[in-house]
């Protein structure tokens, strides 16, 4: 037998079929890795990583926990320490949906330097759930009736406050004078007046001040402040952020519970500086709903998005806050608003232009809340260039009319509709959340942080960055500047809605433009 | 049991079906062989139906490594033995078993969610029926008349007839 050309012909066929679909796939492949990297170096955007605290050394840090409720129980788990009822609950979760990880990542979480040895809280189920839990032969936990009390104890050198807000700034200038630590929840304050007096007291104290913005330590949000110091969005014009919440639990409905009375609870105590009452359960429990103890959307959540993007942008306090509402989708006797739309400006503000000099400047950053709503309208950021998407993960778009981008998008190399860049550092973390509250937190980039692809509690790495101050001295992330720059803020939304009138910051005076015959304080804590 | 009417051209439709098995294998792999980012983990971990325990399982860390790389070769394999018509026989068998992951992975049943699926499916779906068509290859091996087989049994036969 002998080869003949047919033979070799359909021997040999496939070699060249194989060799045109591995150049194809190739080629392909290498291109279009070869695009991706040439935007993404052209883009230079260097992904945060965690940043190092030294550890809390020598004897434990006593810390005193002033109120244990919703929050204040949250608190104390980022601290190491869960009640029993909650390791409880969550165990039957995680039997029931293997995803629902809380209580392994709280077991996997560092263990921190620290003793809770006091506790207050003027209801007695929950001083007691707290002792109960906490009060063990490792870990001596003592109930004082009063935070004057503990401040003065000796026996506390930190504490953590998350009340309602009205008791905010008289528990931490307390302690701050005492030189005694404070991790205070947001908002900061409760009036204007005191949000002075506050400053003032943390300035004058040799106790470090941290407020519980937490959200301070996502990764996500520190790579964003690179993409726009970079100018990658140009000069960003408009702000958008939202609030979409459609449960009870998002409006403030929380649980009242059984053992609530007045034997139960130190009534006088809660009411504080707010208007004498009698006993009410719907208000102790649902504090939130009345602007004698709370803050409405403005203080509640504008402060959480506010402080977001002040984290990123660092713009400070607006010059002037218009802001509208009402009550529309909540008419349970609250007197706060459940709808609210605030707009910020900042005329002067610039990020950085791809444009002429002077063409561009000044920014609006617009607040939009309904409680009434769940869709999730996104945080963006608007600029010249692009468009961020800010949460856990940051999206960038290249702008159609884009300057810096013009070469990139004739070229076809960039397309308007598709992103440029993308940072998911928990993409290869399945999350399970629990509720719909948990939800619309962990969305923004609120509750939870990713270092090396593991979820971590954002809260936990915001007190240990705390705590750690605390003993070895250093910066925190959210100290009374900023604290400052947020309440303010807050306020002057909170006073633009309740007076129908634009506030005015002077910068250079530091106060609220006055207006006649407005009493600022009295109007903040008007019931309307 | 089968008439064949045309016998010559049911060789040539094996020979075209055995060689778009082997492109669409062969460039499958390339790609992902290309692309250093390239991983499994999102196909696996986004496993449905009744095998969805073993599939999560081959996501962890000491795991995935082992699923992209045994992916990536096989799909190579796979393609080179089809495309140029050689071991075309254990080309076709670990194409099957592939696609048989690929499709228990993710099975067009009605009561499991469809995830990145384009098309709409019930029960049968395109892994299927490349799985299917694997099978035929394996019964009706061409490599004899169109591959490297051909150069190779050829060289026997001469080898032989010295």
């Amino acid at each position: 037998m002998k080869f003949t050309r047919r033979d070799a012909l359909k021997g040999l066929g496939g070699i060249p079929l194989m060799g045109a679909v591995w150049w194809a796939g190739a080629a392909n492949t290498v291109a279009e890795k070869k695009e991706r990297s040439a935007i993404l170096e052209q883009l230079n955007i260097q992904p945060s990583l965690p940043s190092a605290v030294p550890g809390i050394g020598g004897n434990p840090i006593r810390i005193g926990i002033i109120g244990f409720g919703i929050r204040g129980e949250q608190l104390c788990r980022a601290l190491g320490f869960a009640t029993n009822e909650w390791k409880e609950e969550m165990r039957l979760a995680a039997e029931e949906d293997p995803k629902h990880t809380a209580l392994a990542d709280f077991e996997a979480q560092d263990k921190l330097n620290v003793q809770l040895a006091g506790i207050c809280d003027i209801f007695d189920y929950q001083a007691n759930k707290a002792l109960n839990s906490f009060n063990t032969p490792d870990n001596k936990m003592e109930r004082f009736r009063t935070f004057q009390e503990m401040n003065r104890s000796g026996k506390v050198d930190a504490v953590v406050i998350a009340t309602p807000d009205h008791w905010h700034a008289p528990m931490a200038i307390d302690a701050l004078e005492n030189n005694i630590h404070v991790y205070l929840e947001k908002p900061m304050t409760h009036t204007v007046e005191e949000t002075y007096r506050l400053r003032e007291a943390a300035r004058n104290s040799k106790a470090v001040f941290q407020l519980g913005h937490q959200h301070r330590q996502t990764l996500s949000f520190q790579t964003a402040k690179d993409i726009i110091q970079k100018g990658t969005i140009g000069h960003v014009s408009l702000i958008q952020t939202n609030t979409n919440r459609n449960d009870d639990n998002g409006a403030w409905m929380y649980d009242i519970h059984p053992d609530a009375s007045p034997q139960t609870i130190d009534w006088d105590m809660f009411l504080g500086s707010a208007p004498k009452v009698p006993f009410n359960k719907n208000h102790f429990f649902r504090w939130r709903k009345w602007w004698s103890y709370g803050s409405g959307l403005s203080g509640d959540l504008l402060s959480h998005d506010y402080d977001r993007l002040n984290c990123v942008l660092n713009m400070g306090i607006p010059d002037s806050v218009m802001a509208s509402g009402g009550i529309y989708t909540h008419r349970d006797g609250r007197n706060v608003p459940d709808v609210l739309q605030v707009n910020m400006e900042y005329p002067n503000f610039n990020t950085g232009s791809s444009q002429p000099k002077g063409k561009e400047k000044g920014m609006t950053f617009v607040y939009s809340a309904t409680l009434g709503n769940g869709f999730n309208r996104p945080t963006i950021l608007m600029g010249h260039d692009g468009t961020l998407e800010l949460g856990n993960q940051l999206t960038i778009w290249p702008d159609g009319g884009s300057t810096r981008y013009t070469d990139m998008i004739e070229a076809k190399k960039m397309n308007p509709g598709v992103p440029i860049y993308q940072y998911n550092p928990g993409a290869s973390t399945p999350d399970g959340v629990a509720s719909a509250t948990s939800q619309y937190f962990a969305d923004k980039g609120l509750m939870w942080t990713y270092i090396n692809g593991a979820r971590v509690d954002s809260t936990f790495l915001h007190m240990r960055e705390w705590l750690s101050s605390a003993r070895n001295g250093g910066k925190v992330s959210c100290g009374i500047q900023e604290g400052f720059e947020e309440a303010i803020s807050s306020h002057m939304a909170g006073l633009s809605y309740k007076l129908g009138r634009r506030i005015e910051w002077d910068s250079e005076q530091e106060q609220l433009k006055p207006i006649e015959g407005i009493d600022f304080d009295e109007a903040l804590l008007a019931s309307m | 049991m089968v008439a064949i009417r045309n016998e010559k051209c049911l060789v040539n439709s094996m020979v075209l079906l055995r060689l778009f098995i082997g492109w669409h294998f062969l460039y499958e792999g390339i790609i992902k062989l290309y692309n250093p980012d390239w991983t499994s983990y999102g196909y696996l971990a986004s496993a449905q139906g009744p095998f969805r325990p073993f599939f999560i399982w081959m996501t962890n860390d000491s795991m995935i490594g082992m699923a992209d790389w045994g992916n990536k070769i096989a799909l190579v394999f796979v393609g080179l033995t089809l495309l140029l018509g050689i071991f075309e026989k254990w080309g076709a068998i670990v194409g099957a078993l592939l696609l048989a992951l690929y499709y228990l992975a993710h099975p067009s049943f009605p009561w499991v969610d469809q995830l990145n699926v384009e098309g709409s499916y019930w029960f049968v779906n395109k892994n299927l029926i490349e799985l299917v068509a694997c099978v035929v290859i394996y019964q009706m091996p061409t490599s004899r008349y169109f591959g490297l087989q051909r150069i190779f049994s050829k060289k026997e036969v001469m080898t032989h007839t010295k």
